[in-house]
């Protein structure tokens, strides 16, 4: 009961988050929305116990990228581009996509769970924290041994994209 | 522990929130805006990557949202800068003016 009730919260803050940032003309403004939508998500996320996305999509989406994006919103002249035209022409195409999207959604509804195969004897949900040590652990278990791989290359990626950021944004090459 | 909250739910919620997502990207013309929009989407996959790792009791889609997050923001320091050098040498922010590799 109580989850479904942080449920429907969450997703509130979520949509109307993703609505505003959408449509509002400042970027201010759709930056501060784009927060309220990440917050939401966090609560998605802890609602099913992945504690440890829901400090990383604290720490790293809001605090890091998104002040990024304040940065960035505040080094370039906006007040210009607020007031031009907002929205593009190709309107039917973002349309077709929408009704895309919604024709998936319909399908969902009207299949309800039967959309979804399951192997057996994973049934019932409730994850992680129940076995072995919490969320956290079993995910530095897991990131260490079997993706250890990725994880460095991970680091990597991140190396690079700090240097090629750095080079693209000095004034001179 | 039991869980009210079927698996659908959430996974219309991250359709909902990616066609968001999707109409922002074609319909903003702000580069700004329309990075974000792709923000959107990545946390709408995220979500049903969470999602169907709860219901399956397994963190494979906790370690893959993870990595997600991590090239969000690679993603995200390359393209602000990049936005940053469009700025500095055409001083505006339009999509539809920044168009030298239409054909």
């Amino acid at each position: 009961m109580l989850d479904t009730i942080f449920f429907y919260l969450f997703a509130l803050l979520t949509l109307l988050g993703a609505v505003l940032t959408i449509t509002r003309r400042s970027a201010v403004h759709s930056a501060i929305s784009l927060i309220v939508s990440l917050v939401g998500v966090a609560g998605l996320f802890l609602l099913q116990r992945a504690e440890f996305l829901f400090a990383v999509q604290i720490v790293l989406y809001i605090g890091g990228i998104m002040l990024l994006f304040l940065f960035v919103i505040m080094l370039v002249n906006l007040d210009r581009a607020e007031r031009e035209r907002q929205f593009s022409k190709a309107w039917w195409l973002a349309l077709a996509c929408v009704v895309g999207v919604g024709a998936e959604i319909a399908y969902f509804l009207t299949k309800g769970p039967a959309a979804f195969q399951f192997p057996p004897g994973a049934a019932s949900p409730g994850v992680a924290s129940a076995a072995a040590g919490g969320n956290v652990e079993r995910l530095a278990d897991a990131l260490f041994s079997e993706y250890l791989l990725p994880f460095e290359m991970a680091s990597l990626l991140l190396l690079v994209a700090v240097v090629g950021s750095v080079i693209l944004a000095k004034k001179r090459i | 522990m039991t869980t009210a909250v079927p698996l659908s739910w959430y996974l219309i919620l991250s359709a909902i929130l990616f066609g968001l997502g999707v109409a922002g990207f074609v319909f903003r013309r702000n580069i700004i805006t329309v990075f974000m929009s792709i923000e959107l989407m990545l946390n709408a996959v995220n979500l049903s990557f969470v999602a169907f790792s709860y219901q399956l009791r397994q963190t494979d889609g906790h370690i893959y949202t993870f990595f997600v997050m991590v090239v969000a923001a690679a993603e995200a320091a390359v393209g602000l800068a990049i936005i940053l050098t469009v700025f500095k040498n055409r001083a505006t922010l339009e999509i539809d003016e920044v168009s030298d590799l239409k054909n």
